[in-house]
């Protein structure tokens, strides 16, 4: 081929043999395109990557700044939750002890009440009983009296010797009661 | 085009790549059709990657990915690839210069209308070749001032005598073939390319419109030569990318063997 077109080129012109017009115009082309990307595309194409990057560093530093936010907050809500079962914890213990305490308060209350009703009780008792002593004493003395009258037929109501034959006869029944306990 | 106006078929010559002068003929600045689709090549550069590149978003649309899709491979399969961050940063105007340069006067060779690639004619792939060479030079120089040109000539480890046949060789293959190569690589593919084009084309022309005057099976012909006119558009655009690739890598591996140079 090159033979071939050597030898065109022979007959008219040489395509191997570059015409002045040629050079100059292809050096200008040159020489524009190289200015252009030289001076234009590729700073603003670095431009560009270098703005890439950083978008993505950026974003990067953006989700690690995330993380750490979240992992604070979890370690926030952990601590809250803690100090809140504690708190719990302690609010159940003392009204456990408050329960004890109360529970323990009635009782002892009771108990007093129990034992005051029960006092009452004995004094009244003993005063019902010395009350039915004492009028038992002198009904059975004149209960004696009257019968003895009848046995013995005689008067003996308005005598100051009945009236100690009562009593001696009292005393000795007491004395024999106390005898027997 | 090589179409015919006596009746025979003629085939295109390589006077389809020196085209009348449209202005200042006679001047050194003469401006014929190719110089203007080189224009033409170089204000879709500036307008795409202008547009592309002027209101840049941290996410890209999808003009903006596109445009950046295209620098990207220039940035990282060629210059970072072969020449690390570092260097690659370096020479990078000059590598993504020469691939969009290459690729985009590459492709006129099969826009409608166009159909000659800016490169088929040697100015373009010569000016590329000799910016290449002395980027390569001006890499090993600044790299290992005084060492570059005894190292590339007289390769260190290499026994004394041998030098009276590696040094010719080394000379001849480093600073002369490079550039050389480079430059008839890219003109004879898009020279090659641009030929059969139009020989596909003006004898589908000739076929249905000539030569079915005297029998009308001649226009079958045609069909199969319009196809493989198709086929082999579409072949160009694969060699369009392919060369301002093989371009832009070749200066780049220039430029990294004259960095990496032995000390």
């Amino acid at each position: 081929m090159l033979n071939a077109i050597l030898a065109a080129g022979e007959e008219g012109t040489n395509p191997l043999i570059p015409a002045p017009y040629d050079i100059i115009w292809s050096a200008v082309c040159f020489v524009v395109i190289l200015f252009f990307f030289w001076r234009l595309v590729l700073p603003r194409m670095k431009k560009l990557l270098d703005e890439r990057s950083a978008a993505i560093e950026g974003n990067m530093e953006k989700a690690d700044e995330a993380q750490r936010e979240a992992e604070a907050a979890l370690q926030q809500y952990t601590a809250q939750l803690a100090e809140a079962r504690a708190e719990a914890a302690k609010i159940r213990e003392q009204a456990r002890v408050d329960a004890q305490r109360i529970g323990s308060e009635v009782t002892a209350q009771a108990q007093n009440e129990a034992e005051r009703t029960k006092a009452n009780a004995q004094v009244a008792i003993e005063a019902e009983r010395q009350a039915a002593l004492v009028s038992l004493r002198s009904e059975v003395g004149s209960l004696a009296i009257d019968l003895a009258s009848g046995v013995v037929g005689e008067s003996l109501s308005d005598d100051a010797k009945a009236t100690a034959l009562v009593d001696r006869f009292l005393a000795d029944l007491e004395a024999d009661t106390s005898g027997k306990k | 085009m090589a179409t015919s106006d006596d009746g025979g078929f003629h085939g295109p010559s390589i006077e389809e790549f020196f085209p009348e002068v449209i202005f200042f003929a006679g001047t050194p600045f003469e401006m014929n059709r190719i110089i203007l689709i080189r224009f033409l090549a170089v204000l879709a550069i500036v307008l795409i990657f202008w547009i592309g590149t002027r209101r840049m978003k941290v996410v890209p649309g999808r003009f903006q990915s596109i445009v950046e899709m295209g620098l990207d491979f220039a940035r990282v399969n060629i210059a970072e690839d072969l020449l690390g961050k570092k260097d690659g940063r370096r020479f990078l105007p000059l590598i993504t210069t020469i691939f969009f340069m290459v690729l985009f006067m590459n492709i006129t060779g099969i826009i409608p209308f166009l159909n000659i690639a800016g490169t088929s004619v040697i100015g373009v792939p010569l000016v590329l070749a000799v910016v290449a060479w002395f980027a390569f030079i001006y890499a090993g120089i600044k790299k290992h001032p005084g060492a570059f040109f005894k190292n590339a000539l007289f390769p260190p480890g290499v026994p004394k005598a041998l030098y009276i046949i590696v040094t010719p060789i080394e000379l001849v293959s480093t600073f002369v073939l490079r550039p050389v190569t480079l430059t008839l690589r890219l003109l004879m593919n898009m020279v090659v390319g641009h030929l059969l084009l139009v020989l596909f084309f003006s004898a589908t022309q000739f076929f249905f419109f000539t030569a079915t005057q005297t029998n009308f099976f001649y226009s079958l012909f045609g069909v199969g030569t319009l196809a493989f006119g198709f086929v082999f558009t579409l072949f160009e655009v694969l060699v369009a990318v392919l060369q301002a690739y093989v371009f832009a890598l070749l200066t780049t591996v220039y430029i990294q063997l004259a960095l990496a140079e032995e000390h």
